[in-house]
């Protein structure tokens, strides 16, 4: 099995919260794992690090066998680094990127408070992510000499528009769907730019007991047809168990275990996370 | 019959514009019947339709608050001046100086070059400068904006800029057709771009930068893409601007110009092109003409004490105030004209409204 994405003793601290602890993960290509811990776990961060919203202030991140950000404790964090492994990278080349970079590297994301274009229409929500991948220039684009390729990007728009379920609403504001089609058209804009992983950030949040009912297979529909891996984050507990293959789980930023649904269900660590916390699951 | 069909709105709009130039070619004919208030009013609001056309590509659909727009107006405008001043007229223009600029470029050729200068600062003062984020964004081009100024009429450079004094005798146009033309292409450039994938990708960085980033558009070769193309037709506009005025003085391009076209856009409406366009023309015919009288004693056949010298500034102001309030998104909001549109306006919507208040007629009896 081909490793996709490799997160090695990651940690991220802001001042003095270490949001994020020493995180070590593996998603293998094909596989569907999820990232779950009680509320202000690090989940959320732990994305922005390996999308490059954050510099981590620690460890080595990598996409398909190649690392592409490292870090190590340096300047003032040197001195009020809270995390272990301080000196394991000191030694090797800084390495970051930006997030339009990683995701040109081939994996995409989702937000956990949607994020969409919101004077656009779904229609060009999903045409704009295509812009990545284009192969025009700035004069061929303004005389319209690529003509065939935006007819190919539009044409393209229409099959992911109608493949996420967002019938009939070509020309409608992106922001005036309910919630549950936004989290679609997320995921649809996130497909637009050809990735192998796709991160999905609590994809159920706001969606309704029947919306929620049909991720699983909404999501391995798109699994399926896109070739992708998926690494996800969710709080509900019948959705995650159902479609993982593996499971991550954190707590104030650490691993505390790590494998397959049946097992996480029966980890005493878990269970005592789950109650021992002031959680809403 | 099909193409008609398929391509019906583009025919149309073409037709409307078409429309709007063989005006200004009628006007242009009619030459000294025209009173010449209406001729120099023309003239500036399609100078200023580009320049604020220009300032929404920046502020309105890629979401960077710039203020820098009169520094780089300035550069293109003494970019033109000092690039086309005829051989013959350098001598009496810089009788304090002398000058080292010892060529003369031909009209469009300069135009061409008023733009490529302010472009180029553009691109490398957008390096460090766009880094910022909106409020310093705003603070730092305000601030080029007047270091230009100075430096302008600096003597250090007295023998390029002139110092502080005037350029004169520098060539211009002389009928309202040739702005027209220059600046209709400008903005026609324009809309090109903002409708082509880049333009999406600017619209994208002003809803949601994050999300832009992470759709994979690269936030700084964009932002600066959009500064650069903004500053370019700045300086073209400057050009126009210089032209107009026939004679050319760093003095009167304040950060109050900056102020006027930024309120133009946003009185046409933010993020809409044919808004900034109709904004120009109703702002500068009412500073410049429709207002006028309001200094001059009598006013619509009215005759006040108050219609005096400035009066017409209060006046001006207020209805700006009412605007701003009450009209939060401008004229056009963040669409564009629609030529069906202004069809049904006058087929339809005012028929309608004298219907409806018939209608309450009907109840009152
Ligand atoms: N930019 C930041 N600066 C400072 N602290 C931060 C920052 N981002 C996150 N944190 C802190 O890191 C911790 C983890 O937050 P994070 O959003 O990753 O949690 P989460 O697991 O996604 O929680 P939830 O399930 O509520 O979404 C929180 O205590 C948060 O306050
Ligand atoms: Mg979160």
């Amino acid at each position: 099995m081909k490793n996709v994405l490799h997160v090695e003793n990651l940690t991220m601290q802001f001042g003095g919260v270490v949001a994020v602890n020493n995180l070590c993960m593996d998603v293998n290509e094909g596989e569907i794992v999820a990232l779950i811990g009680p509320n202000g776990a690090g989940k959320t961060t732990a994305f922005n690090a390996i999308t490059g919203v954050y510099e981590p202030t620690n460890g080595v991140i990598s996409f398909m066998g190649e690392p592409y950000v490292r870090n190590t404790p340096h300047g003032k964090m040197k001195s009020t680094y809270a995390g272990i492994n301080a000196e394991t990278y000191a030694s090797q080349p800084k390495m970051t990127k930006t997030p339009d970079e990683i995701t040109k590297l081939g994996m995409a994301r989702t937000f956990q408070n949607i994020r969409l274009f919101k004077s656009m229409t779904v229609f060009e929500n999903v045409l704009t992510a295509m812009h990545m991948r284009k192969k025009s220039n700035l004069f061929t684009a303004t005389f319209m000499i690529n003509y065939k390729e935006e007819a190919e990007q539009r044409r393209k728009t229409e099959e992911l528009r109608k493949l996420v379920d967002l019938y009939d609403v070509k020309d409608e504001l992106a922001t005036s769907l309910p919630y549950g089609k936004q989290r679609h058209l997320e995921i649809a804009r996130a497909l637009a730019t050809e990735p192998k992983l796709l991160l999905l950030d609590e994809p159920a949040a706001g969606m309704n007991p029947q919306e929620t009912a049909e991720l699983t297979a909404f999501i391995h529909k798109i699994r399926k047809e896109f070739d992708l891996t998926i690494l996800l984050i969710e709080h509900h507990m019948n959705l995650v168990m159902d479609i993982s293959d593996r499971i991550y789980v954190i707590n104030f930023g650490s691993e505390i275990a790590n494998g397959t649904p049946a097992e996480i269900q029966s980890n005493p660590a878990v269970i005592e996370a789950y109650l021992g916390g002031d959680n809403d699951e | 019959m099909n193409f008609l069909k398929k391509y019906n709105k583009q025919i149309k709009t073409i037709l409307f514009v078409v429309l709007l130039y063989v005006i200004i070619a009628v006007i242009d004919a009619l030459g000294n019947d025209i009173p010449r208030v209406v001729v120099s009013v023309l003239k500036k609001s399609c100078i200023y339709a580009l320049l604020a056309v220009s300032l929404n590509l920046l502020n309105g659909f890629t979401g960077l608050f710039s203020l820098g727009q009169a520094g780089f107006m300035l550069l293109g405008a003494y970019t033109y001046a000092i690039l086309t001043l005829p051989m013959a007229a350098r001598e009496s223009v810089y009788y304090m100086y002398g000058t080292v600029v010892n060529f003369s470029l031909p009209l469009i050729l300069g135009l061409i070059c008023a733009g490529i200068i302010p472009a180029l600062f553009a691109f490398l003062i957008g390096l460090p400068v766009l880094k910022l984020k909106s409020d310093y964004l705003a603070i730092a081009t305000l601030g080029f904006a007047e270091i230009v100024r100075a430096l302008i009429q600096w003597q250090g450079f007295g023998k390029v800029t002139n110092g502080a004094n005037s350029i004169l005798k520098y060539p211009g146009f002389k009928k309202i057709m040739p702005y027209a033309l220059v600046a209709g292409l400008c903005i026609l450039l324009i809309v090109l771009l903002l409708k082509s994938t880049y333009g999406r990708a600017f619209k994208a960085i002003r809803d949601d930068e994050i999300a832009a980033e992470a759709m994979g558009i690269n936030l700084a070769k964009h932002k600066q893409m959009s500064f650069v193309i903004s500053s370019f037709f700045a300086g073209i506009g400057g050009a126009l601007l210089a032209m107009y005025q026939t004679s050319l003085s760093a003095t009167a391009f304040t950060s109050a110009m900056t102020y006027e076209i930024l309120l133009m856009v946003v009185i046409g409406g933010i993020g809409s092109v044919t808004g900034s366009v109709i904004a120009s023309f109703l702002f500068i015919a009412c500073s410049e003409w429709w207002l006028r009288n309001l200094d001059s004693g009598t006013f619509l056949g009215i005759s006040l004490p108050i219609f005096r010298n400035g009066f017409r500034l209060v006046v001006f102001s207020v209805v700006i105030m009412i605007i701003v309030l009450f009209f939060r998104k401008g004229i056009m909001g963040e669409r564009e004209l629609d030529v069906d549109r202004i069809g049904t306006f006058f087929t339809k919507k005012i028929p309608s409204m004298f219907k409806k208040k018939n209608k309450e007629g009907d109840l009152n009896k």
